[in-house]
């Protein structure tokens, strides 16, 4: 049976039929046909919100009064907010906000109860830290349209007059870190991650199970080479490739999209090393595992795509379920977002980011030690 | 280590692979600066017994040493002091050959490296071609590069897995006098081989079918210890049946061992010289042909050798 062009369906069914034999092969190409999809259904349908409720929240109440602590209450049940704590004063707040552990900080000022029962409709000031402008936008909303109807409950007797018409305070959002809002600001500095992660994690992945399929590894088993040095020794040229990234992102980030970049450049380059590191840990462990090339391939993208939807680089952090944040946290990348979202956008100093480094450093060395181990020095 | 200690001797080494056992209680003793001669056909167990004596493989059971070494618990020792040529090429086809060597006596640590390289380069003629890339040279140079590359470290052991398939007769006889002036300088050689002529150019040979070690000594006593008698018959070009016919004629039949086609000759054999006598009695009469006893060959003695021992590794998928 002859089709148009020469094709014979006979030759065509045979390469078909070829190419299923080997799919069946390889296992584990097999269950990533599997596997990717289903996880990806996963972590798209379950994990990701981009509208986060139950953001941390700070509140500086210096003025202790009812309509102070009702406001904070219906805050509360908007269910975008959770109260983490009560501070004493603004230093402290800032430090909280520097340090991502919350995302607002709301001040209630001197005397907000007394000047709101005589209507003199006193500011209140909300500052969100709007690294993401994405995280805080339904909050912010739901939050202006709950400050006209905040106090009704409180406002009775004589002060009824003061519900209808105008909020009985005013409202001061400040946004703090990003205050246009603008998106590319959190998404560039975002990038220079995402795109380390990927290069990198993937060239050490291939590095070493090219010397595999290329038959080199038994000769490098044989020479008096030992695992940490061949790990080593394939690692450090890449660390150099993942500086030459950092530096045409940052120059990129500066010069087109015009990102500032408030903190030191120093601090960046040498936290940049511990998530470089840990990236190309990564990918040696998985050279290990992939028995060639196009799997070593299939595992760093099986890495890659949780990287990039749980990190909080494409979708709010926060706005995950709780088992979706503590998988996040697994990963390299979420730590990396902020210390160099920190660095960058909100000026943080070493103080402010040494927990991220040392969750990059844990995983760092948690991955090296898997790494060394899985490196087999026979070919039993 | 003294003069007349042996460069390997192990006893009842076995490693299985998957419930399969590929060497099976191999015991092999080695003498130091002999060139050995390793044979048998494929699957049998060379390159696995090759692997589990500088420690890339690690066996199931038996023990031994290598230069004095035990196999066991110090193969880091033994492998700084061979050299292991693999059966497939293994070096860097994107680095230059005088770049692999650079790479080489680097993670050996060798003192005076740049003139160890050299002297190296020029030993085995390689030296005007130094900066070529590896991979694109013909089998015959990149077996020299691979050569070079076992010796830099001046071993005591040199492990040659395969070196001369699929390279030409001329190339093959250069790297066997390569092999020669190493063994005159004092050092051992273990070489595989499928060739009969390199069996011959060995200080003695061992045949390995299915894991098992079958026969051991130099070329003269594993010909002599098959116990072989051989015949060879030539189409006389008279009577009807050609040399084809009597092949088909003569297949299966009580006492001949083997049955091999060469030409326009028919060469017969058979362990039982008896039985093979008797076998053959009604086509030595036959005057189409022109049968001649003579002597076996090495060749001979393997296939016989290979005859009688029982694939254990039929069926199944990989």
């Amino acid at each position: 049976m002859t089709i148009r062009f020469g094709a014979s369906a006979h030759r065509l069914w045979a390469m078909i039929l070829k190419e299923f034999i080997q799919m069946r092969r390889d296992r584990l190409t097999f269950a990533m046909m599997v596997g990717i999809p289903l996880i990806q259904l996963i972590l798209f349908g379950f994990a990701i919100n981009s509208d986060p409720r139950h953001l941390p929240m700070a509140v500086l109440d210096s003025d202790r009064g009812p309509f102070g602590r009702a406001l904070v209450a219906s805050m509360q049940t908007s269910r975008y907010f959770d109260l983490v704590r009560f501070v004493a004063s603004e230093d402290e707040a800032d430090a909280l906000l520097a340090e991502g552990k919350v995302q607002f900080v709301v001040s209630i000022p001197v005397d907000f109860s007394r000047r709101v029962a005589r209507g003199e409709r006193p500011a209140l000031l909300v500052e969100a830290d709007a690294t993401d402008p994405a995280a805080t936008l339904g909050a912010l909303g739901a939050l202006e349209t709950m400050a006209r109807t905040a106090l009704d409950r409180d406002l009775t007797g004589s002060l009824a007059g003061l519900k209808a018409s105008a909020p009985p305070f005013e409202l001061r959002i400040h946004r703090r870190y990003n205050q246009e809002a603008d998106t590319q600001y959190n998404v560039v500095p975002g990038l220079m991650g995402v795109v380390l992660t990927m290069t990198l994690v993937i060239m050490t992945a291939l590095a070493v199970t090219r010397e595999r399929e290329r038959g080199t590894m038994e000769n490098l088993l044989v020479m008096p080479l030992r695992p940490i040095e061949v790990m080593l020794g394939k690692i450090a040229p890449y660390v150099v490739v993942g500086y030459i990234q950092v530096a045409v992102i940052v120059i990129t980030a500066r010069l087109v999209f015009a990102v500032p970049i408030v903190g030191s450049l120093w601090l960046l380059t040498l936290t940049s090393v511990v998530f470089i590191a840990a990236n190309l840990a990564i990918g040696f462990t998985f050279s290990t595992v992939a028995k060639n090339q196009t799997q070593a391939m299939q595992l760093s993208f099986f890495f890659f795509l949780p990287s990039i939807l749980l990190s909080g680089f494409m979708f709010p952090f926060r706005g995950m379920p709780l088992w979706a944040q503590y998988l996040g946290e697994i990963l390299p990348l979420t730590h990396f977002l902020r210390v160099v979202r920190g660095i960058m956008l909100k000026g943080n100093g070493p103080g402010e980011i040494a927990a991220e480094v040392a969750a990059l450093a844990v995983i760092l060395l948690v991955v090296s030690v898997v790494a060394v181990r899985r490196y087999r020095q026979t070919l039993d | 280590m003294t003069a007349a200690a042996p460069a390997i001797a192990v006893e009842g080494l076995s490693k299985s692979f998957g419930g399969r056992t590929v060497v099976d209680a191999l015991s092999l003793t080695v003498p130091a600066g002999k060139i050995m001669g390793f044979l048998g056909p494929n699957g049998s167990g060379k390159t696995t017994t090759i692997r589990l004596l500088c420690g890339l493989l690690t066996p199931d059971s038996g023990r031994g040493t290598c230069l004095g070494l035990d196999i066991l618990t110090q193969s880091p020792e033994i492998r700084r002091q061979i050299g292991y040529m693999t059966q497939k090429f293994s070096f860097y086809e994107d680095l230059s050959i005088v770049e692999n060597l650079d790479f080489v006596s680097r993670v050996f640590d060798l003192a005076d490296r740049k003139r160890k390289v050299a002297a190296t380069l020029e030993r085995l003629g390689l030296a005007d071609r130094r900066d070529q890339l590896a991979g694109q040279l013909s089998g015959g140079w990149k077996q020299r590069l691979a050569l070079a590359a076992c010796i830099l470290h001046e071993p005591r052991l040199l492990l040659l897995d395969e070196p001369t398939a699929g390279v030409d007769p001329k190339a093959r006889r250069e790297f066997w006098e390569q092999i020669h002036a190493l063994a005159a300088d004092g050092l051992t050689v273990l070489v595989s081989t499928h060739y009969m002529d390199e069996a011959e150019r060995c200080h003695e040979i061992a045949y390995l079918a299915y894991g098992r070690l079958l026969a051991r000594g130099t070329v003269a006593e594993v010909i002599a210890a098959a116990g072989l008698t051989t015949f060879t018959a030539q189409d006389s070009g008279t009577g009807a049946m050609r040399i084809a016919d009597l092949a088909r004629a003569l297949a299966g039949l009580p006492g001949l061992d083997l049955v091999a086609p060469f030409g326009s000759a028919l060469h017969v054999g058979g362990g039982d010289a008896a039985l093979l006598r008797h076998s053959l009695a009604p086509f030595l009469a036959n005057p189409d042909f022109v049968w001649r006893e003579d002597a076996p060959t090495l060749e001979d003695v393997f296939i016989h050798l290979m005859g009688r021992s029982t694939d254990n590794f039929a069926g199944g998928a990989r």
